[in-house]
């Protein structure tokens, strides 16, 4: 597959399960060393120069990535001590996904929605200018997927990945659409070259 | 690097203050060896060669559990792919992971050796002091250091609880011939030892070896 994402654009990545959605997303975050061909994010060649970029990558996977005998806020202190980031963006962060009241309860008290809410704070807490999005709607109700709009919907103004099986949803905010089965490009295309039924052949 | 390892470090030991999974684990298992050994052995006055390796043959035991949980949080809870992520040099989690093992091992024998002084030692266990504290010291960084590595190595793996005792134990043999041969000597009746230097040297080799081994080799260990 070739794909080039310009600053700002949204790539819809769409397949069904096993196509290696999930796999194409942590080569590009460099949790996963790439077997052939090259990638390049952000200007640096993977898995070589990762670390040139991992302070520009925002990761939101099914994982939250957070520890569950912490408060949120421990959790992302602990962040923002990672990428040397300065306190009171801990409490932004908290603030942007509203959870200043239940920030200080450990992560294992929180509802699904709640960690997504706080997993989403931790991939932006540093503000990176690339975010990596699996399914990042996942369990949140719908006015707390509107609140997440500003961090890593199109609104964030930041380029995107993101990996989703809500095709109309994906066609609807995405620049580019990529179509994976079986670990292979089934196409790729501008979203407005590309109707729902195309697209939900994929998981025929 | 410093600032990065102490924020792990300073999480570890929030994330075992409250589970307690790891030190009370350690002290536990030790604790009740010492009582198995003060009933099996029938003896409650063990000294040189045989109280010195039942000293250390359990603390080693116990070091596998410390080991095998060591990064048990991090593959459970994501902690290795947000480390990963972070723009840090991986060493620092290294760093982090043998510290608080080290701290680990610490606890466990302020409460276990005056355990085995009371239940098995014949000869007044303070008399080995601070002798006794310079090898433990010692040890305790080898163990440290070999025990951060192996638990890194059997993190990703199925049989982790199989391949940390598997690995660690043969890797601390050269540990535990130093480290019990030093302590015979003070385990016994009005006991000195004139080898004492030659062993800590070479307890001081086998820690710098393997910090340096572990250091160079870490960063490739978290590659997928």
């Amino acid at each position: 597959m070739t794909l080039r994402l310009e600053p700002g654009q949204t790539l819809a990545v769409i397949g069904a399960n096993g196509a290696g959605k999930t796999t194409l997303l942590r080569v590009l975050a460099g949790l996963l060393r790439p077997h052939a061909g090259l990638a390049r994010v952000l200007g640096a060649e993977l898995p070589g120069e990762t670390w040139r970029v991992r302070a520009r990558i925002g990761y939101l996977g099914h994982d939250p990535l957070l520890y569950r005998e912490l408060s949120g806020r421990e959790n992302l202190i602990y962040q923002s001590r990672l990428y040397g980031l300065a306190p009171e963006r801990v409490e932004e962060a908290l603030g942007a996904v509203g959870l200043e009241r239940r920030a200080s309860e450990p992560v294992r008290d929180l509802s699904k929605g709640m960690v997504q809410r706080l997993a989403a704070a931790r991939a932006t807490l540093h503000q990176p200018d690339l975010l990596l999005l699996d399914e990042p709607r996942a369990n949140l109700d719908p006015a707390a997927a509107e609140r997440l709009e500003p961090l890593i919907g199109r609104a964030s103004g930041r380029a995107r990945v993101l990996v989703t099986h809500d095709v109309e949803g994906a066609l609807a905010e995405a620049d580019q659409v990529l179509g994976l089965r079986g670990g292979q490009q089934a196409f790729a295309l501008p979203a407005s070259e590309i109707d729902g039924p195309r697209a939900r052949e994929l998981y025929a | 690097m410093i600032r990065t390892a102490s924020a792990i470090l300073r999480k570890d030991l929030t994330i075992e203050v409250r589970t307690k999974e790891s030190v009370p684990a350690m002290t536990l298992f030790t604790v009740t060896v010492y009582v198995l050994f003060h009933f099996g052995l029938d003896r409650d006055s063990l000294d040189g060669e045989l109280a010195s390796g039942v000293l250390w043959v359990t603390l080693l035991l116990a070091a596998v559990i410390g080991v095998t949980r060591l990064f048990a949080t991090e593959r459970e809870q994501g902690g290795i792919d947000s480390l990963l992520l972070a723009p840090v040099d991986r060493t620092a989690l290294f760093v982090a992971k043998a510290t608080a093992l080290f701290l680990y091992l610490l606890l466990l024998e302020i409460v276990a050796v005056p355990v085995f002084g009371l239940l098995l030692l014949g000869p007044d266990l303070f008399a080995a002091f601070p002798e006794l504290a310079a090898i433990l010291l010692l040890a305790d960084i080898g163990l440290a250091a070999v025990g951060a590595l192996v638990s890194a190595l059997a993190a990703e793996t199925r049989a982790r609880e199989l391949i940390v005792p598997l690995l660690l134990l043969p890797l601390v043999v050269p540990l535990l011939i130093g480290a019990a041969s030093a302590t015979e000597p003070l385990l016994r009746e009005g006991g000195t030892s004139e080898d004492l230097g030659r062993y800590l040297a070479l307890l001081g080799g086998y820690d710098l070896v393997f910090v340096l081994i572990a250091l160079a080799v870490f960063d490739y260990l978290l590659d997928d």
